[in-house]
């Protein structure tokens, strides 16, 4: 069985942002970017499913400029057998990231595909679910468990009230959530052979994706700052507090 | 302009997540219908038609449609969608779940968990777990959209009752059913709804001792939370977890108990009325955004506190 991954390059989680002047975004330059976290979970379910003798090939794709394949080979390093990159300076949406999976699917046939439920930068939380609609495949979204059988998967997933468990039949898209495992570190022996794995490189034009835009980002700035730093000195003055002058008990 | 409103709800009550969402609506403006799917949900139905805005009410209700598949709500939905110039759910674990289906398949973006309307194609949305607002334009013919809840306020039932009208269910797809789910059966407040919550975090050490913060929650009618970290600890289940990727609250008062603070904590409740910190490291993040700090050890601070409480509170 073959299962297909897809891997964003974001700034990494442990950086503290800083919006641009010109407010026309985030900066990115000498910023460190790392793999987005649910990602990593995302190879790091494959992998595991390839340890348990249930899954053949990994396939890592990431869609961006050219240091994104500084992602696919760590999902390489961490145990993906091959890359795709496709190469795009554009800023591509949740859609056109969608359309251009799909492309890539038509092509490699996998019969699960894995993704992080969503990305830390743009907290879209869009794009598995808009691949399996445009595949017409079933989903299973915000994963802390799967099941994977011949035919079918049976996903367990995290929702508001607690969990819910589905089965959807295979080929499927499942998105990851935070508990579904925990993402291994590639060892340096995995790092150096992971150089020698293929990554094969395309772009929207040859896939033949629209990636154009929908949305106009018309500002980004900086959400208001909250002033705090009062600090109080017993339970008593801070229950005080609470009842007579923020009144909220 | 009209806006298509997808109720959130348990086949019995309607789930506040929705009222929120129908404040969003108000704001874009227009015609508000409001789509309620499930099974035996008629109540549901005739809760969701009081609410104040609501121009009626559409009732798609299958026994198959109890644990209603995204896959057959993201049909549903878009056999709706061309009579409307917005469609809008919450952006909860229900609304993310369906909702990118419909925009993929009326090839339009989603705009995801709007905090403020600016105009009917003009939305504010917090990027990077909040520490940015980016202004966002949309220039498709049917806007998806989901509502960050705590951003409106909760649409009030009114004096009238909107008409409810049927709509047709369509036929299930039978790639994926529901098997079944475990939800958690609580004592107090859901934390969404919740006026008052205290969460903990990492310092907690145990789930055991979860207690002590159950003990002040009952005192003060409030939700228990916790962190990530708390979560991941397996001290408490994964649906207490406030942040990025959790719950996303806004109560009047939010107590963080053994809560260092990172960001992705801080993006799920910065938004908080009143914040109070308890935490042993006078340097921990937590401190910069919190109203109220206590310095110390929460296994002494928070039973002193729920004294306190009991005291104070005895003669309301």
């Amino acid at each position: 069985m073959k299962v297909l991954v897809a891997v964003k390059r974001v700034i990494d989680y442990n950086v503290k942002i800083r919006v641009k002047a010109d407010k026309t975004g985030v900066e990115t330059a000498n910023v460190k970017m790392s793999m987005n976290p649910f990602d990593e979970i995302a190879v790091e379910e494959a992998i595991r499913l390839k340890e348990a003798g249930k899954v053949s090939d990994i396939v890592a794709v990431s869609m961006g400029p050219t240091q994104c394949q500084e992602t696919i080979r760590t999902a390489l390093a961490m145990g993906a057998d091959r890359g795709i990159h496709v190469l795009s300076d554009q800023t591509l949406e949740p859609l056109a990231v969608a359309k251009l999976l799909k492309a890539i699917i038509a092509k490699e046939a996998p019969s699960l595909v894995i993704l992080g439920k969503q990305a830390i930068d743009d907290d879209c939380n869009q794009t598995g679910q808009m691949l399996a609609a445009l595949l017409n495949w079933p989903q299973g979204t915000f994963a802390s468990k799967l099941q994977l059988e011949a035919e079918s998967a049976k996903i367990t997933r995290e929702v508001d009230g607690g969990l819910e468990t589905i089965e959807v039949k295979l080929p499927a898209v499942m998105t990851t959530d935070l508990r579904l495992n925990e993402p291994r570190y590639a060892s340096l022996p995995n790092i150096m052979k992971a150089k020698k794995k293929p990554i094969e490189q395309t772009t929207p034009e040859a896939l033949g994706v629209d990636i154009a835009p929908r949305l106009t980002i018309l500002q980004v700035s900086e959400p208001q700052k909250r002033q705090g730093g009062k600090k109080l000195g017993s339970v008593e003055e801070l229950v005080d507090k609470l009842m007579h002058e923020a009144q909220v008990i | 302009m009209a806006n298509l409103v997808i109720a959130e709800h348990d086949n019995k009550s309607l789930k506040g997540a929705t009222g929120h969402v129908v404040s969003a609506a108000t704001a874009i403006g227009g015609a508000i219908d409001l789509l309620v799917v499930g099974a035996h949900c008629r109540a549901v139905a005739e809760e969701a038609a009081k609410l104040a805005g609501v121009t009626k009410v559409l009732l798609a209700e299958a026994p198959a449609l109890e644990h209603a598949t995204a896959e057959d709500l993201a049909a549903l939905v878009l056999a709706l969608a061309k009579n409307y110039t917005h469609v809008l759910a919450p952006a909860t674990t229900f609304g993310k779940n369906f909702m990118p289906r419909v925009a993929a398949l009326l090839d339009v973006a989603q705009i995801s968990d709007i905090s403020a309307v600016t105009a009917p194609d003009t939305f504010e949305r917090p990027i990077y777990a909040g520490n940015a607002i980016a202004k966002v334009q949309s220039k498709d013919a049917i806007k998806i959209i989901t509502v960050r809840g705590t951003a409106f306020a909760q649409a009030k039932p009114g004096a009238n009752a909107a008409p409810i009208e049927m709509a047709a269910a369509p036929e299930a797809s039978g790639n994926a059913h529901f098997v079944g789910a475990e939800i958690a059966q609580l004592a107090r407040p859901e934390l969404t709804a919740a006026r008052i919550i205290i969460s903990g975090g990492r310092g907690m050490q145990s789930g055991d001792n979860f207690k002590i913060l159950e003990s002040v929650a009952d005192k003060l009618g409030a939700a228990v939370g916790a962190s990530r970290a708390a979560v991941d600890s397996g001290f408490v289940p994964n649906d207490y977890q406030v942040g990025q990727t959790g719950k996303i609250v806004a109560p009047d008062l939010y107590i963080a108990v053994g809560i260092s603070g990172a960001i992705q904590h801080l993006a799920g409740m910065k938004d908080s009325k009143v914040i109070v910190a308890i935490n042993k490291d006078e340097e921990a993040p937590i401190f910069q955004i919190a109203d109220y700090g206590l310095v110390g050890d929460l296994f002494q601070l928070v039973p002193a506190l729920d004294a306190e409480l009991a005291k104070k509170l005895v003669n309301r």
